[in-house]
C-alpha cells in the first residue's frame, strides 16, 4: 500500500444512472460473490436429488417385506419429490441470509447509498433469488425424478411416467413451491433485518405451526390447516388432494398471496425505516 | 453543495440533530467538527437520505439525494460504521455497488489501484486492517466521481501514513474543485486540512466560519514576554486595562496589551527583552472552549485534561 498516488481518474460517461436492470445486475454480482451461498445452494441441490435416491433403495430392498397396503401407500412422485423438503429449508435459510447479511454487516448502507429510492434493490434481490431458486431446483427435482425410477424399474415396482397425468405439474410445481418459499423467506427477512430473527420466524410459520394444529379437535384442524402457507403451498406438488386439502390452483394462488402480502409488508418497512 | 435547513432528528425522545441550518460551499475542505455524539454521523446519514429528518430538509446539489437519477455521481460517501459485507472480496463490493450505476469494470480497476489495494483486492473485506478497510470505503465514495465527497471520521484509528494519505486526497479533491465535508472530534487534524469548519455541539449549530475566524474569536490576546528585568517592566505596564501575570521567575504573560506597546514601553524605560511572544490561543482551546457546554459525555475529572480525551 504506497502513500504516492492520489490522481483521481475522471469519468468519462456522464449518462450513469440507476435503473432496475443495473440494480438487477448488482445484486446477481452480490449473490454470486458471496461463498456461503454457493455452498448452501449446492449442499440443497445435492440433498434434493439424494434423498429421492436413498428412499428409492430403501424401498427397493424392502418391498418384498411389504404388505399389500403398506405398498398401495407408496407413491414413486412422493419418493421422486422428498428432496423439497430439504431444498425448501436451504432456500428458505438462503433467502433470508441474502437480506439481513447486508444487515448484520453493515452493507445495507452502502446498497441504499447507491440506490436511494431502495426499493430497486429489495425487486432485484427478490428477482434473482426467485430465478436461481427456480433454476437450480428444477434440474434436482427431474433428475431425482428419473434417478429414482431408475433405481425403481430394477426391481420392476412404482413405475410412472413424465407423461402421466399431473406428473410434470407435480415436478415443476415442486420447483415453483421452493421458489416462492424463497420469496417468502427473502421478505421475512427484509421486516425482521436479523438472521436469527428471520430463520426462526420462517421456522415458526413453516415447521412449527402445522404440528400444532393438531392439538386442536380435529374439525377445526381440518377447516383451518389446509389454509396455511405451508399447506397450501404444498398442494402445487401434491398429486393426491384429500377432502381437507385445497387443489393445486386455490392452493397455489393462496401461497402465492401469502408471498405477496409478505413483500409488500417488507417494501412498505424498507421504504420508512431508518438504516 | 450541501444546504441544510432547520434540520432535526429525534430518536425517539432523544433529540440528535436540532435545527440546523448550513451550506458546505464547493472548492474547499469544510470541517464538520463535534465532540463524540453531538449529531455529526446522524447529520451525514440524513444528508444520503439513510436516515428521514424528523423536521427541517437537506438538499444535494438542488436536489434531495433520493432523487437524483445518479446518486453516486452526487455524493461519494464514506461513512464511520463499516458498509462492506465481509464475505465478498474488495473488487467484488466495489463492482456491485458499480453496477447500480452502469459504471465499468476498468473503472473499479483503476481504483482498485488508486487506493492501493491492488495486490488485497481478490481478498474478503473481513479480513482487512482497518487502514485496508478505509481505503476501500475512499474507492467506493469515488466511484462515481462524484462532484461533492463526504466522509465520516476518516483518520479515526489510522496509522501516520494512513492519515497522511487522507490528508494529501483531501487537499486534492478540493483543489479539484470538488466539494469536501469531513468530520472529527480532533481539532488538530482540522487545522490542517480544513479551511472552513462548521462546529456542532448536542446536534446544534455552535459556529460557521473559516479556520482563522475561529482561533482568532477564541483567542484571549495574550503577549509572553520574558526579560531578566521583569519586575519593573511589570510595573512600567501595568494598569486599569491592562493585567500582568507573573508565570515563572523573567516570565510574564501580558494581557490588554499588543506586542508592539509592549515594545514600545520596553524601550522607552530602557529594559531588556528577551522574548515577546503574541499568543494565539491553539485551534484545540479554542474549540474546547466553544464547546465545554455541549460536551455529552463529561470526564469526571478535568484536572489534567488530554485535549483529545477531553473531547473524545
Amino acid at each position: 500500500m504506497s502513500s504516492t498516488p492520489v490522481a483521481l481518474p475522471a469519468l468519462g460517461d456522464r449518462r450513469l444512472r440507476v435503473t432496475q436492470a443495473h440494480v438487477a445486475l448488482s445484486e446477481w454480482t452480490k449473490f454470486r460473490s458471496l461463498r456461503s451461498t454457493i455452498w448452501s445452494l449446492g449442499v440443497g441441490f445435492l440433498l434434493t436429488i439424494a434423498l429421492p435416491l436413498l428412499f428409492a433403495t430403501v424401498t427397493a430392498n424392502r418391498w418384498a417385506h411389504m404388505s399389500v397396503q403398506e405398498r398401495a401407500d407408496r407413491h414413486p412422485l412422493d419418493i421422486a419429490l422428498a428432496g423439497v423438503n430439504v431444498a425448501q429449508l436451504a432456500i428458505a435459510v438462503l433467502g433470508v441470509l441474502v437480506i439481513t447479511g447486508e444487515y448484520s454487516t453493515g452493507m445495507i448502507r452502502a446498497s441504499f447509498t447507491a440506490v436511494p429510492k431502495r426499493l430497486p434493490v429489495l425487486w432485484a434481490k427478490l428477482g434473482v433469488f426467485a430465478a436461481v431458486s427456480f433454476v437450480v431446483t428444477l434440474p434436482a427435482v427431474l433428475i431425482a425424478f428419473y434417478g429414482s425410477q431408475a433405481i425403481l424399474a430394477r426391481h420392476h415396482i412404482l413405475q410412472i411416467s413424465l407423461g402421466a397425468p399431473g406428473v410434470l405439474r407435480a415436478e415443476i410445481g415442486g420447483a415453483l413451491y421452493v421458489m416462492l418459499v424463497g420469496v417468502f423467506a427473502l421478505a421475512i427477512g427484509a421486516i425482521v433485518r436479523s438472521t436469527a430473527g428471520g430463520i426462526a420466524a420462517f421456522a415458526g410459520i413453516f415447521f412449527v405451526i402445522p404440528p400444532l394444529m393438531n392439538v386442536l379437535p380435529t374439525s377445526w384442524n381440518n377447516a383451518i390447516s389446509q389454509y396455511l402457507p405451508s399447506e397450501a403451498g404444498r398442494q402445487l406438488f401434491s398429486l393426491h388432494h384429500s377432502p381437507h386439502s385445497l387443489n393445486v390452483l386455490p392452493g397455489g394462488l393462496l401461497f402465492l398471496a401469502y408471498c405477496a402480502v409478505a413483500v409488500a409488508v417488507a417494501a412498505v418497512l424498507l421504504v420508512r425505516r431508518d438504516v | 453543495m450541501i444546504e441544510a435547513t432547520g434540520l432535526t432528528k429525534d430518536y425517539g425522545d432523544k433529540r440528535a440533530v436540532d435545527g440546523l441550518s448550513f451550506t458546505v460551499r464547493p472548492g474547499i475542505v469544510t470541517g464538520f467538527l463535534g465532540p463524540n455524539g453531538s449529531g455529526k454521523s446522524t447529520t451525514m446519514r440524513l444528508i444520503l437520505g439513510l436516515d428521514r429528518p424528523t423536521a427541517g430538509d437537506v438538499v444535494v446539489n438542488g436536489k434531495h439525494y433520493r432523487d437524483h437519477s445518479a446518486p453516486l455521481c452526487e455524493v461519494g460517501a464514506l461513512l464511520e460504521a463499516r458498509s462492506t459485507h465481509t464475505g465478498r472480496s474488495a473488487y467484488n463490493h466495489l463492482l456491485s455497488l458499480a453496477q447500480t450505476h452502469g459504471i465499468g469494470r476498468r473503472r473499479v480497476a483503476e481504483l482498485i489501484d488508486l487506493v492501493g489495494l491492488h495486490d488485497v483486492a481478490r481478498k474478503r473485506a473481513g479480513q482487512f486492517s482497518l487502514g485496508m478497510g478505509q481505503r476501500l470505503g475512499i474507492a467506493t465514495a469515488m466511484l462515481g466521481d462524484p462532484a461533492t465527497v463526504m466522509l465520516d471520521e476518516p483518520v479515526n484509528g489510522l496509522d501516520p501514513e494512513g492519515i497522511h494519505w487522507i490528508r494529501t486526497l483531501l487537499r486534492r479533491l478540493a483543489s479539484e474543485g470538488r466539494t469536501v465535508f469531513v468530520s472529527s472530534h480532533l481539532m488538530s487534524e482540522m487545522a490542517l486540512t480544513a479551511d472552513h469548519l462548521i462546529v456542532i455541539g448536542r446536534g446544534r449549530l455552535i459556529a460557521d466560519t473559516s479556520v482563522a475566524e475561529f482561533t482568532h474569536r477564541a483567542s484571549k490576546n495574550l503577549v509572553l514576554v520574558r526579560s531578566p528585568q521583569a519586575e519593573e517592566l511589570r510595573n512600567a505596564v501595568v494598569g486599569p486595562d491592562v493585567g500582568v501575570v507573573v508565570r515563572a521567575p523573567g516570565l510574564l504573560e501580558v494581557s490588554g496589551l499588543t506586542a508592539a506597546q509592549i515594545g514600545e514601553a520596553a524601550a522607552a524605560g530602557g529594559f531588556v527583552l528577551h522574548e515577546l511572544t503574541p499568543q494565539q490561543a491553539s485551534l484545540e482551546e479554542a474549540f474546547m472552549e466553544l464547546t465545554r457546554d455541549d460536551v455529552e459525555y463529561h470526564v469526571a475529572d478535568p484536572g489534567a485534561p488530554d485535549p483529545e480525551v477531553m473531547v473524545a
